[in-house]
């Protein structure tokens, strides 16, 4: 097998959770300081609103979670070793 | 090429291996079938098949015990469909989504909390079975199907008009929709199973003892939380397509 394939293929599937890891990570960082000011707003929602935020951070790790799917193809499943 | 495990040869790490893209295969009638996702199914299924007959039996009217953990249970999952579909026709959609939660939710907890690895295979290893892409993809076709079923019972062939209602226009992005929705849902529950697996036996083998047990109960909730996702994504999409626009 080609060693320069591999060699990119390991590179790539580390930056594929890298990079898939930063949008996530802003976006879960806004929620919850938007979670946290609507509790100190509103202390009697605070058991709807950890809900909520709770299943919407799970929304948005997945997407780090695809990054990390696509880098696992990579590294076990790679279709460009033959 | 790659499929070798990442194991220290160490006879004290063993436990900590970790094999991805290993299986134990069963030739059956010309298919090739993942073994060690059969066995642990068939556990989880007898798990919660025992559970439900000892809940069931001898039904008191006032709740005790494990028939009171059931009854909350219920309620639970009953909550899940009623938010999502609405208060009129959640019925009938409260077995799918409730039997969708429980086989994940059981799934993830056997594969966390069963020490699979005491028991010894040819092949693969024993874990949850969610975290092969087959049943994943298997769970996100059979949503597909339900909520392909409950629009056209519900509106016939005036469901179609789902793909055109704002405009003609967005035709192509509803069509893909239809297929995005599974592949989302199977790839992240498939990815976030998988990865609580990898980081807890990565974890645990860099230090075998005590750190990966805070990873753990993290890798627990998250998977429970998965489960939930499903189910909740799979009753929105229902009640999606069977909400009128009128």
């Amino acid at each position: 097998m080609n060693p320069i394939v591999s060699a990119a293929s390991v590179v790539a599937s580390g930056l594929a959770v890298g990079l898939a890891a930063i949008g996530p990570g802003i976006g879960q960082g806004t929620a919850a300081a938007q979670a946290v000011e609507g509790i100190a707003r509103q202390p009697e929602a605070e058991g709807r609103i950890r809900g909520t935020l709770l299943l919407s951070l799970a929304f948005m790790e997945s997407l780090t979670i695809y990054g990390l799917v696509v880098s696992l193809a990579l590294l076990f499943a790679n279709p460009f070793t033959s | 090429m790659y499929q070798n495990s990442f194991s220290i040869s160490h006879s004290l790490y063993l436990l900590s291996e970790v094999e991805v893209g290993k299986h134990l295969y069963w030739d059956i009638a010309g298919f090739q079938l993942h073994g060690q996702v059969f066995i642990v199914t068939w556990i989880v299924l007898a798990a919660l098949l025992i559970f439900t007959a000892i809940g069931t039996s001898n039904l008191k009217q006032i709740p005790q015990g494990l028939q009171n953990f059931m009854e909350y249970a219920y309620e639970f999952l009953q909550d899940i469909a009623k938010n999502q579909i609405g208060e009129q026709e959640y019925r009938p959609w409260v077995p799918y989504i409730s039997t969708v939660f429980l086989f994940i939710f059981t799934c993830n907890w056997a594969g966390a909390l069963i020490p699979w690895k005491l028991i010894q295979l040819p092949e693969g290893e024993l874990a949850a079975p969610t975290n092969d892409i087959n049943v994943t993809v298997a769970l996100a076709l059979l949503t597909s199907f339900t909520y392909f079923y409950a629009g056209l019972s519900k509106k016939g062939l005036g469901y179609f008009n789902r793909y055109v209602s704002p405009t003609p226009i967005l035709l192509p992005i509803n069509i893909l929709e239809d297929f995005t929705k599974p592949l989302s849902l199977s790839f992240r529950l498939f990815g976030n199973v998988l990865a609580d697996e990898l980081v807890v036996s990565v974890f645990a083998l860099l230090v075998p003892i005590l750190i990966p047990l805070p990873v753990m109960t993290l890798g627990l909730f998250a998977s429970s939380v998965q489960a939930l996702i499903f189910s909740t994504l799979s009753a929105a999409y229902i009640g999606e397509v069977m909400e009128d626009h009128h």
